[in-house]
């Protein structure tokens, strides 16, 4: 009888076998014109291609206008390039200093360069903590300014790039914790407790963001004592926090759930207590699982920022839409802001979503033999 | 001595004194923050002079609102423009809904095609529309309607008496009256007679083993209702034709552009969503299902509606509630380009009558009730579909 090794290998070198030489082109053509229905797929969707890649070309190449100002933009029917160069330090800062830029841009690069770093595996170390413990003081002292002679910039001026970045990753930072907190008090055994989450993660999940981001921004500062008042910005912080504390909360269970019951009992057995079993024993398995979930939050959580809008912040998509609101552009250069918005935030998000199926694979530990369909 | 001192601190270490512990630190706590901000809010508004309940409710609103499905002007009160709010919200909600269920089969579907093409096209589909925030997308839709469909004055008119421009589509329309509401009521009825009438026969030539015509049953089911009510309530026909004037159309029922991008950008970015749900759906059901059912001699359709898809739903469903529910809430974006539904009917309220407090605890209330409404009923669904164990 063969061992399930010598099984396995026979089966590789079957599938690894090459296909037979001559019908390697036959092999190649099928899967676009096997039957008539998949040659009128196949024609149909090369034509969807070609006009949607001719129309793309004429629109951002052949048509554009490279040069001149909104005059020339709105006699041309390509795309306006002159209105992203004229406008595109205001898209991406915002009401900030002129003169000041650099702070905002060298605070994104810290963030960005810090953020990458992280994702690094061979970088994953406790080091990290601090590193994150330091980027968001350094990156707020130079936003703010009063320090090292920097001219104080008050948050009213923030915005573009830079505050929706910090809006999600504040969000996601102080939401964290927040979410830990609340999927451990729902999944407790204490009634009362449990109850207390499971009404705030629910109302909070059954509920719009717009509906929070209104309730801070009005009753936030109702429910402050005299004398204290809160910035708008630090309004919608708040509503982004109690959003993401829910959501992430609902991921932590699951993965809280996943983790075997043998594991509890182990560590009941060993003796440890609550609190010790969750934090040696539990958590690190749970939250090791839902790492990709969460970088997938993440995503949602920074394009979710630009609902800040609605109450009148200036987020990144608002500043391009007051680029296109300005009196010398207005109704000319629309598309072109749209667009240019569209693409910074894909790229973001479909590179953290890359991340997320990176991750997915390299923390795969669980020895699962079964064969992928 | 040392006992009577120990013993409270010995009471610590009991596990039950602690839990009730914990639990009455925890309630204790939150009671308390709760307590505190409610007298700072009471003592605020006391010194602002704002009055606080619901009597606003029964003042007359004052403001137009664009698109109504129930009857309403400016002199109505603003409980009844919150109504109009909340049916535009539900409105706009069923209808991207089932446009993101349809487009989100097809595309996921797609995903899964043997022809490479069409699987890259889709790959894209699903990328640019979950990848880009939806709000961007709302802005867009409505920019490029704006942009491409002519002003009123010179409105096109595909067909006689339609109108086509940039304030929405004008379509003619029936005056309504109470036998028409009948009539409807009367088709819903048809259709859930039929819907039973069909499943009773399907029970029975289970049960028999006996095939037997079930058509003639079912459409006198489904036509029976419909066509007694006209007969009986003799509704008429009378047309309201659009009147062309010079700034605006007036008459005839409307598809406003806020309708039309708010149904296109929620219908759209949803169904990139529910495509990856049946991709996964269909993917998590064994290639032997399909080996099975083709050895039991089932052809291709029949295995997918027999074998395949039952398997499938139960994967789908859970997923495909989060996406309707978030659909649901994502609705609420609509104040970014001026739907009237429910949030933007309460902010104008709001702005009006300065009861902030109570108008976002109304609209609130509304979105969670229904939430929960959704998920009990999408519970109660997947609890049908869901495996059945021993």
């Amino acid at each position: 009888m063969a061992s399930v090794a010598e099984m396995e290998t026979l089966n590789l070198a079957r599938e690894d076998l090459p296909p037979p030489r001559g019908r390697a082109l036959t092999a190649r053509v099928k899967p676009f014109l096997g039957t008539p229905m998949n040659a009128v797929i196949t024609l149909a969707c090369l034509w969807l291609m070609y006009r949607l890649l001719t129309a793309a070309w004429g629109w951002l190449v052949t048509r554009a206008v490279l040069e001149g100002g909104p005059q020339a933009c709105k006699a041309g029917s390509g795309a306006c390039w002159p209105f992203l160069a004229a406008k595109l330090r205001f898209m991406i800062f915002g009401f900030y200093p002129y003169d000041e830029h650099w702070r905002p841009a060298l605070a994104v690069a810290l963030f960005l360069g810090a953020m990458i770093v992280s994702m690094i595996p061979r970088f994953w170390s406790r080091r990290l903590l601090w590193l994150w413990l330091a980027v968001p003081v350094i990156c707020g002292a130079l936003m703010y300014g009063g320090v090292f002679g920097l001219p104080v910039v008050s948050t009213t001026n923030w915005g573009g790039l830079p505050l929706s970045f910090m809006l999600s990753s504040v969000g996601l930072a102080f939401g964290f914790p927040l979410g830990v907190v609340l999927a451990l008090a729902r999944s407790s055994k204490l009634p009362a407790i449990q109850v207390i989450a499971i009404i705030f993660i629910e109302v909070v999940r059954g509920v719009p963001l717009v509906s929070i981001l209104f309730m801070a921004s009005v009753m936030l500062p109702l429910f402050m004592p005299d004398g204290i008042t809160v910035d708008k910005l630090l309004r919608a912080q708040t509503a982004i926090i109690i959003f993401a504390g829910a959501y992430i909360a609902e991921t932590v269970r699951g993965g809280l759930q996943a983790v075997p019951k043998g594991q509890h009992e182990a560590a009941a057995a060993l003796g440890l207590g609550y609190w010790l079993s969750m934090r040696k024993i539990i958590l690190p398995q749970a939250l090791k699982i839902v790492i990709p979930p969460l970088v997938n939050i993440f995503i949602g959580f920074f394009q979710d920022t630009t609902l800040v809008t609605i109450i009148g912040l200036l987020d990144f998509l608002d500043t391009v839409r007051a680029s296109l609101r300005d009196p010398n552009w207005q109704g000319i250069a629309v598309m072109e802001g749209y667009v240019f918005a569209a693409l910074v935030y894909a790229l973001f998000s479909y590179g953290m979503g890359s991340y997320s199926r990176f991750l997915e694979r390299r923390l795969k530990t669980d020895h699962d033999r079964s064969p992928a369909h | 001595m040392a006992s009577s001192a120990s013993s409270p601190v010995r009471l610590l270490y009991d596990v039950r004194v602690r839990a009730v512990l914990y639990q009455v630190v925890a309630v204790a706590f939150v009671v308390g923050v709760g307590l505190y901000l409610f007298g700072n809010v009471s003592r605020k508004l006391a010194e602002q002079n704002i009055a606080t309940g619901f009597a606003y409710l029964s003042r007359p609103a004052g403001f137009v609102i664009s698109q109504s499905f129930i009857s309403y002007d400016s002199s109505d009160t603003y409980a009844r423009a919150l109504l109009v709010g909340i049916f535009n919200t539900i409105w706009v909600s069923i209808f991207a809904v089932t446009l993101s269920t349809l487009l989100g089969l097809l595309v996921g579907i797609a995903r899964l095609s043997r022809n490479p093409l069409l699987a890259f096209l889709a790959l894209i589909y699903v990328e640019a529309l979950r990848n880009v925030p939806l709000l961007l997308y709302l802005f867009l839709w409505y920019a490029l309607i704006v942009a491409v469909f002519p002003p009123v004055r010179e409105a096109w008119q595909p067909l006689p008496e339609v109108f086509l421009s940039n304030g929405g589509l004008i379509v003619p329309s029936l005056r309504w009256s109470p036998a028409h509401t009948g009539v409807l009521v009367a088709v819903i009825l048809g259709i859930v007679l039929g819907f039973f009438t069909a499943s009773m026969l399907r029970r029975r030539r289970v049960a028999s083993g006996q095939s037997e015509t079930a058509w003639p049953l079912i459409l006198v089911a489904l036509l029976g209702p419909p066509l007694l009510a006209i007969l009986l309530l003799q509704p008429d026909l009378v047309v309201n034709w659009p009147e062309k004037g010079r700034f605006r159309i007036t008459g005839g029922v409307q598809v406003t552009p806020e309708f039309t991008a708010l149904l296109v950008g929620l219908g759209l970015s949803a169904s990139a969503g529910i495509a990856e749900v049946v991709r996964a759906g269909i993917l998590s059901v064994g290639r032997g299902q399909w080996e099975a059912a083709r050895a039991v001699g089932l052809r291709d359709r029949l295995t997918m509606r027999l074998v395949v898809l039952p398997q499938a739903l139960r994967v789908i469903v859970p997923p495909l509630t989060s996406s309707y529910l978030s659909t649901f809430k994502n609705s609420s974006l609509a104040i970014a380009i001026g739907y009237p539904d429910l949030v933007m009917v309460s902010n104008t309220t709001m702005n009006q009558t300065g009861q902030a407090i109570e108008g976002i605890a109304i609209f609130m209330l509304v979105y969670l009730s229904m939430s929960i409404t959704i998920s009990l009923f999408m519970n109660w669904y997947n609890a049908r579909v869901a495996l059945v164990e021993r």
